[in-house]
């Protein structure tokens, strides 16, 4: 299941709420720069309604579909417990990019130390960017943004390793280049 | 596109700057092994520069050749006009004593002393009397969040503690340029990340330049721009090298 349906659940853990309630806790806490949109709530819900994980709580007076009230059962409480407890998985990020640039650069005869400066520098802009928006945040921003901070940072010492290893790289690429 | 903007704003704003500091293709050679080879570098006031660059690559020389600690056997090293590479030693130690503060990674202060006294320390070797150095030592030392350890040996604090008095120290004087050479390269990153911005904040407001080298990307990130060096060449976007 995709993060906003098990995000959504967990919000539910909290006690029943309708839609719109779910949509403004989402945003709130963790919408930042992409708050939900209404019909990705309510799709989402009758999702995790089809499979058992909400159900039905009560419905308003003269409410239509927007006035439902949305429950947790033990089932979604379990399925929250998995999600919590099952690590993510290490995602290469912009590794593979990166990699297919330096290397189409040393084939192509271009300069793949300006390819990694290029990108070093951009990484680093990022970076400031994020330092001074965590500087003027919540603790929320500053945990956010040192997440990024870290996987940026991580690309960068891969840059580093790579731009002193393009010597050897460049001999592998072309054999009859001495290294 | 605000931080286009933004970006565009600062950079014309630097490029009216004059440098207050500058290395012109600096040689440095440690007996046969050659440290710098052709390094430059321009500082302006109140700029926080990162010098970037993996280990063994020239960042520590040139820094040191930047401070004159060390004296290039080729190129000029400029500050405030003056070409201080062909100062004598006592004109450089006196420079540097008025005019430049210093946080390295490890063991610059003085163990025998208390933190306070180390903080006054470079108010006292530039003639100020005891009692008024220890009171800006003092006060230098609440702004940096620990006053609590003006009392103890460097030996008695913690790492995060003893780089806040080292900051301290650095920054008494009234320094025009801070050269930090791997200032929370012993931190772990919550220490490391508080000496950063009580180092960037304090330095802001005196107005010094930060000359940071540094191998750490996050610690990087505090800067304005950073220069990059690599085989005792130096890459900087401005000087177009």
């Amino acid at each position: 299941m995709a993060i906003v349906g098990h995000t959504l659940l967990a919000l539910l853990e909290g006690g029943p709420r309708h839609g719109y309630d779910l949509k403004r806790a989402y945003d709130e806490r963790f919408g930042h720069d992409r708050p939900l949109h209404y019909g990705q709530v309510y799709s989402t819900l009758s999702r995790l309604l089809k499979n058992g994980l909400v159900e039905v709580d009560g419905l308003e007076a003269g409410g239509g579909p927007e006035r439902k009230r949305y429950a947790i059962t033990d089932a979604g409480i379990t399925d929250v417990a998995a999600w919590l407890d099952t690590p993510e998985k290490p995602e290469p990020y912009l590794q593979n990019t990166l990699y297919t640039k330096v290397v189409l650069a040393l084939m192509t005869g271009r300069s793949a130390a300006d390819v990694l400066d290029a990108q070093r520098s951009e990484h680093l802009r990022m970076m400031r960017e994020l330092t001074r928006r965590k500087a003027g945040g919540d603790l929320a921003d500053q945990l956010i943004c040192d997440h990024a901070l870290f996987h940026l940072e991580a690309d960068l010492r891969w840059l580093e390793l790579t731009a002193a290893r393009l010597d050897q790289l460049a001999a592998e690429i072309d054999p009859g280049k001495p290294s | 596109m605000t931080a286009t903007l933004t970006d565009h704003a600062t950079d014309s704003r630097r490029e009216e700057t004059p440098a207050l500091l500058e290395a012109v293709d600096l040689h440095k050679a440690f007996g046969p092994t050659p440290a710098l080879n052709g390094a430059s570098i321009r500082v302006r006031a109140g700029e926080v520069l990162a010098v970037m660059g993996p280990s063994g690559s020239g960042k520590s020389t040139l820094l040191h050749c930047l401070a004159g600690i060390l004296v290039p056997d080729s190129g000029q090293v400029r500050y405030n006009d003056r070409d201080i590479s062909s100062l004598s030693e006592a004109g450089r130690s006196a420079l540097r004593r008025s005019d430049f503060g210093f946080v390295f990674q490890f063991g610059q202060l003085v163990p025998e002393l208390t933190c306070l006294e180390n903080v006054a320390l470079p108010l006292r070797l530039t003639g100020v009397r005891r009692r008024a150095a220890e009171h800006s030592a003092r006060e230098w030392l609440e702004r940096l969040e620990v006053a609590d350890v003006a009392g103890m040996r460097p030996g008695e604090t913690s790492g995060g503690q003893g780089q806040r008095v080292a900051v301290a120290r650095a920054l008494v004087a009234g320094p025009r340029v801070v050269f930090a050479d791997e200032p929370t390269g012993a931190l772990d990153s919550l220490n490391g990340e508080r000496v950063m911005e009580l180092l960037l904040a304090a330095a802001q407001d005196t107005g010094a330049a930060i000359v940071l080298v540094t191998h750490e990307p996050r610690v990087a990130a505090y800067s304005d721009r950073e220069v990059v060096v690599r085989d005792g060449r130096t890459r900087d976007s401005e000087l177009g090298a």
